[in-house]
Formats: structure tokens, sequence, C-alpha cells
């Protein structure tokens, strides 16, 4: 032992266990007596182990979960695109001087979209049915999907909707007559 | 011996295909091992440094095809040092020079430039089928090569390789000429590719029978992909995003059901989970699906998807199908044979994982199980051994349970007994993970019982020398034995050295042998290559014998030291 303080070995000493645990619970750990008939050793034993090793925190340790690479990058990617990526979409409405954008992620649901509009653009959207579209406004809310398409907003689900949302427009009442309003 | 000439033993080793038995074949006598040699076309190559490519063409000078494998396992798992080795070149330009007919190169776990990717593509005219898996160190130029080059190309097959993209025109470098494609998979690619080139490269292939795309291939080119080859077998999807109510969608549907051949479906790089009901059509049919870079699809969308394939044999799939998905996958696939469950947030909070329970739901429903790859939040002995007498059929068994030395949480004893029952149970076990709180114990009832043992992986477990001991002693046929983090010394290093010249190799990083152990096996086994690989370079600073080593890496070799080793690298 006093060989190894000497040549100073502490630093470069390898331990079972994992980064961030004690020094004493590792080395408690690595000479554990083995379990032996006597079960009340064994669980002890374990269960020792358990309290005193620190939990790892488990970014820290190199290699571990083991996955690939590249799956691990793969979510990594899909991780951030998913928090950071906004979905910007142009907004028109008409006779307003010029167009704004805004980005679709931020908002969790049409009331929300709405609200942010209405702020945004000086005008109330007006009452949603399905069968009826928007009524007691003069401003229907209306987007261009993928296949350009021109479709009354609120129809369909939320999460759909982000999805085929390429930008919003939103029209004044006479000429939304057909989207859905009754004539 | 000699009781036929020898062109009817030629015909009769034309009927012995397997890697094993041509081997077993050529040791019987010297002239069945001279027609042996002279009739082989396919050759396996587990470690690229046991051979080299000299011997190899020397010896069989019909060679057309070749597997190679270079870095060792762990380097998967970023353990193995960039530039470690593996190195693809030499051997295509010694085979260059030869006169050998290549027709097909598989290689795993190796680094490919672009220069050997334009070597390959202009040396063998008859070149036809590439698959890389886990490689490195190529762009899309080098694909570009091969595109334009290889005259015959039937298959390029990229799985999970690190791709320098250029966003070239590789795709567009395939010539009009070019029509017999059957296999092209690029799903790992991240750049953008070429569309038109895309559509045109597979309405001129009517042999397609294998397609995977990358992320950057909308859902409108995969309707317009699907019609023009409804033959396809395998289909890898890349963005699968659109609206449900849109034309385009309408087409894509009719596309799906056109295509009644399709039996493994992939991908779903980036995806909207309510227009997962096209797929349906084809679902019945699927017997393998891989789901795994598919984080977006969970909860009832994947249920309801998985509900209507009834004949799966192969499942991979992200934990966040979590213990009621894998209910549903027991109640539905009957014929499952393989599943692999991966971790969707692996340093996350571990909400989306799944536990011992659906694990023991797949058993008991699945009785055809025979390779498992399980990421989860915890394990205990009841399920295992619930699982071992469910599925007695296991040849691949690896459990990942994320905290790796994790107790059983109901009894908060290691999970010796459970693996215990796995290999007492599964007689053909040729492969085993383990991990969670292990102790020599475990090792012992592997010694004992894993008689077919040829891979086991060990992290973070054991109590003393005796556990490696065991296995040593017991496992008569292992082949590779990977040791991360355990207190394996020098004594159960050296016990029996001669035992290492009949396995591939040998890792253990972060245990307790020493630099003097490793000296010694490397004098007493002149047949080995002893690395240690030591990135803080304190080897340099540092040569006492008594200095544990970080990683040695071992294995078995005819061709002595190699020479092509970085500085970091020291071979005994």
């Amino acid at each position: 032992m006093v060989f190894e303080k000497d040549l100073n070995l502490d630093a470069t000493e390898l331990r079972l266990g994992l980064p961030g645990s004690s020094k004493e619970s590792l080395r408690i750990s690595n000479k554990r007596a083995l379990p032996d008939m006597n079960d009340d050793s064994g669980v002890a034993a374990a269960k020792k182990c358990d309290q005193e090793t620190a939990p790892p925190t488990k970014a820290q340790v190199v290699g571990w979960p083991p996955i690939r690479s590249y799956r691990k990058n793969s979510l990594q990617t899909k991780k951030t695109e998913a928090e950071t990526s906004g979905m910007y979409v142009k907004v028109s409405m008409d006779g307003a001087p010029y167009l704004r954008k805004i980005d679709l992620k931020v908002y969790k649901g049409y009331p929300e979209l709405f609200k942010a509009l209405e702020d945004m653009f000086k005008f109330k959207v007006g009452k949603y049915s399905e069968r009826e579209g928007y009524n007691g406004s003069e401003f229907v809310p209306t987007y261009e999907d993928k296949d350009g398409d021109w479709m009354l907003a609120g129809d369909v689900p939320w999460e759909m909707f982000i999805n085929a949302c390429k930008r919003l427009r939103i029209v004044r009442g006479s000429e939304a007559r057909g989207l859905g309003c009754v004539v | 011996m000699n009781y036929f000439p020898d062109e009817v033993l030629e015909h009769v080793f034309d009927f012995i295909t397997s890697h094993k038995d041509r081997n077993s074949v050529s040791l019987v006598c010297k002239s069945w091992y001279k027609i042996e040699r002279c009739s082989r076309q396919r050759v396996f190559i587990g470690n690229c440094y046991s051979i080299s490519p000299e011997r190899l063409i020397a010896r069989f000078p019909g060679l057309k095809s070749l597997t190679l494998k270079g870095k060792p396992h762990f380097a998967d798992f970023n353990l193995v040092p960039h530039d470690w080795g593996g190195f693809v070149y030499p051997w295509i330009k010694a085979l260059a020079k030869s006169r050998i007919g290549l027709e097909e190169l598989r290689l795993k776990r190796m680094v490919v430039s672009d220069e050997s990717l334009e070597l390959l593509s202009k040396s063998f005219v008859n070149f036809k089928s590439l698959v890389l898996v886990s490689c490195e160190g190529f762009t899309t130029d080098g694909l570009a090569a091969i595109a334009a080059n290889c005259r015959f190309l039937r298959e390029l097959d990229l799985q999970e390789n690190e791709v320098d993209d250029h966003r070239g025109h590789w795709l567009s470098c395939f010539p009009e000429s070019c029509t017999s494609l059957i296999s092209l998979n690029f799903a790992c690619l991240r750049g953008e590719v070429n569309l038109g080139a895309l559509e045109r490269l597979v309405s001129r292939s009517p042999n397609l029978k294998s397609l995977r795309l990358n992320r950057a291939v909308p859902l409108d080119t995969l309707q317009k992909l699907l019609m023009r080859a409804p033959q396809l077998v395998d289909l890898g999807i890349g963005s699968y995003v659109h609206d449900p109510f849109s034309e385009v969608y309408n087409k894509l549907k009719i596309a799906i059901q056109r295509c009644k051949s399709i039996r493994s479906l992939s991908g779903f790089l980036e995806v909207a989970p309510h227009c997962m009901s096209a797929i349906y059509p084809i679902c019945g049919n699927l017997t393998f699906l891989n789901l795994s870079y598919a984080p977006g699809l969970h909860g009832n969308k994947l249920m309801k998807l998985i509900q209507h394939c009834r004949k799966l044999q192969r499942l991979w799939i992200l934990d966040c199908i979590g213990d009621k998905g894998l209910g549903v996958v027991a109640l539905t696939c009957k014929e499952l044979q393989e599943l692999r469950v991966f971790p969707s947030d692996p340093f996350g909070a571990g909400n989306a994982a799944v536990t011992e329970e659906g694990l023991v739901l797949v058993s008991a429903g699945c009785p055809k199980l025979n390779s498992l790859l399980y990421f989860c939040q915890q394990m205990t002995n009841a399920a295992l051994i619930t699982v071992a007498k469910n599925c007695p059929n296991f040849i691949r068994f690896r459990l990942c349970i994320l905290d790796p030395i994790k107790p059983d949480p109901v009894t908060n004893q290691p999970l010796d007994e459970g693996f215990g029952a796995i290999v007492q149970s599964c007689k053909g076990l040729k492969r085993l993970s383990l991990s969670g709180l292990l102790t020599d114990q475990v090792f012992l009832y592997i010694g004992m019982y894993a008689e077919q043992l040829e891979m086991l992986s060990i992290a973070f477990a054991a109590d003393s020398d005796k556990g490696m001991l065991y296995v040593l002693n017991g496992c008569k046929k292992l082949r590779k034995l990977e040791i991360r983090d355990c207190p394996f010394g020098d004594a159960a290093l050296l016990e029996d050295v001669g035992k290492y010249e009949t396995m591939r190799s040998l890792w253990m990083s972060s245990c307790e042998v020493t630099l003097g152990g490793c000296k010694s096996v490397a004098e007493k086994m002149p047949s080995l290559n002893v690395e240690i690989i030591d990135e803080c370079e304190q080897m340099e600073f540092n040569l006492v014998d008594k200095q544990k080593v970080d990683k040695m890496y071992l294995y078995r070799t005819l061709v002595g030291h190699r020479k092509d080793a970085p500085e970091y690298v020291l071979i005994l």
C-alpha cells in the first residue's frame, strides 16, 4: 500500500463503479463479501451496495447504455429538432399592408392561435361550428395546405393542421362564403 | 479418400455453403484442402487483422465474395478511439492488383475512404454488391464513384454508417444503362437527394426488390416510387408526414395497396402518426417491422398498427411502446422470433421505458421467440425465471438495464438467479449480454450451463477473478468475450492463456489487469496480438508492469503485429 501511495496511483486507479460515486462507497462494493449460503448476509450486502454506491450520473458513463453512436446521434438530432425548430408560416390579412410570420409550434391549439392572431391583427374570429364555420365575425381564418387548397382553419385536429398548414390567410367575411359558411 | 475425380468432389462441395462446414472440409486431407480452396467463392473474415489480404488471395483464387469485420464490438459505444484501425484500403488495393474477380464486399465497423470506394469501383468489372454496416470515413463522393463505375451493380446497402453528406448528385451518377439494381438502401444519409434522379433510377430497375429511403425523400416522391415499383419486397420509408385529407395521401393509399409483395417495412424517419392507416393493407403480410427510428409513433396509433401485423417474425421498436404495447404484441404476433426494444430516451427520466412486465408478456404470448435485445428500466429474477420457462429457444439474449448495477427492485437481490435460469433453460444460447447487479454466482451458472455460448458481453459485474475463470473454464465454444468495468485481474487473465487461441478476441477495459499481466500473455502466446489502448498516453511515461491497463484488446492472428496502429496503441 505504501508503494502505491508513493507513486500516486490514486489519480489513475481503476475502480469498479461509475464516475460520480464516492471513493469510500466503491471500496466497499469492491470488497463486499461473496454472498454465501446465509441469505441474510447476501441481502445485506446487496442493500449496502445499493445504499452506498451513489446513483450513477448516466450521462457521464462512457459507452452506457450500449447503443450504437449512429442511433444515439439520430435520437439526439430528432430531439433537438423537435425542440428548437420552429414552424414558421406567413400570415396575411385582407387589407393589411404587410404580412406577418408566426411559429405554429408555439401554440398548443386553435384557441391560442386565434387569440394570437386576434391580437396581432386586431379583429375577432367569431364562433366556430362544424356546420356553419365561423359565425359572428367579418373575418375567417383560412390556410393553404400542402396540396395548395385553401381550407377553413379549425376543422381538423391541431396536430394534423400544423403539419399541413403552409400559410395562413385571414379573409373577409364576404369572401369567406363558400368556405363552410352558411350563405 | 479419392474415390472420385476432383471435379466431382468440387461439385459436391458446391452444396456446402456454410463457412464452418467449408472450413471443416478443408481440414480433411490435402487434396480436399486443395479442391476446396480453389472452388471457394465466399470467405468470411471476422477480424481483419487475423489474416493478410495477400494470404487470402493466395489461398482462394476463386474468391468472389468477401466479408470483413474491423473494429471490436465495443467500438459501437465509443470505447475505441477513432483511427484505431480497421482500414479497408489495403484490402481493396491488394485485391485490385490480383486477378481476383471480386463481386461482393461486405464490411462491418471498418474505415472506408472515398479513395477505397473509387478504387473498388474501377477495379472489378463484375462488381455487384456493396454492403457497409457501421462504417465511417467516406462521403457521398465515394458513393458517386460506385454508382458511376459499377456497371452491373445489384446491391448498394448502407446500414447505420456515418457518412459525410456532400449533398452531391451521387444518385444521378447511376448511368441510364444501369438497370440491374435489386437493392438500394441509403436511409442513413442525412442530406438531400436528387428526387428526379431517384424516380428515374427506380423506373428503370425492374428487379428492384429492396428500397430504403432517407429522411429527405418526402411522401409525394414515395408515392411515385411505389407506383413504379409495386414488386418491392422490402421498403424503408423516409419522411411520412402529410395531411391525410390531401390528394397525395389518397394516391399513396392506392400505391401501397398495389405493393402486395412487401414483407419488410422500416424507416418512418419522420412520421405523422395520423397517417398510418394507409399502411394497414400491407401489415398483414409483414414479417419484419422496424420502427426503431420513429419516436413520433407511439401510444394508440402504434398499437393499432401492430394489431394488423399478425405474421410478424421480427420487430424492432422503441421503448415508448411501453409494457402495455408489448402486451398487444404478445396478443397479436404469434409468429414472433426476434424482438428488439431500443431506448427512446437513453439519458432521460425513464418515463418512456419498458419494464420486466412487458418482457414477461411477450414471452408468454410468443413461444417462438429466440432472439432478444431489450433495453429496460428494471428487471426482476422472477421475471427472468418466467421468461426462461416460457421461451427455452433463445439463441440470442441481450438485456440492458439502463442503470447498469440495478438489483432486482422487488427483492433487492442481484440478478444472478434470473440469468442463471436463462442459461440453464436455453440450451442453444449462443449470445448473451448481461446487466444489472451481478455477482460471481451468475458466472458460475454461465460456465456450468451455457455450453453453446459463443459471445458474452459483461459490464459492471462480478466480485472477483472467479467470475471470469468460471466463464473461461466452462464455455467451451466461447469465441468473443468483451468485458468492461469488472474486477477481473491478472490471475484470471493468465489462468489459461491457451484458451485465447481458440477464441476470436478478448476485450477488457476498466478492469484490474496490469501491463505486466498483458505482457505475460503476449510472451506466452506469440499467436496473439495483445493491444494496449491508452489515449491518455500514460503508457508512454509510466511503463511500470504494476500499472493497470485502461483498455486491452487481444486477438488471435496468423500475421503478427499490424503495422497501421496509431501512436496510442501499444502492441506487446
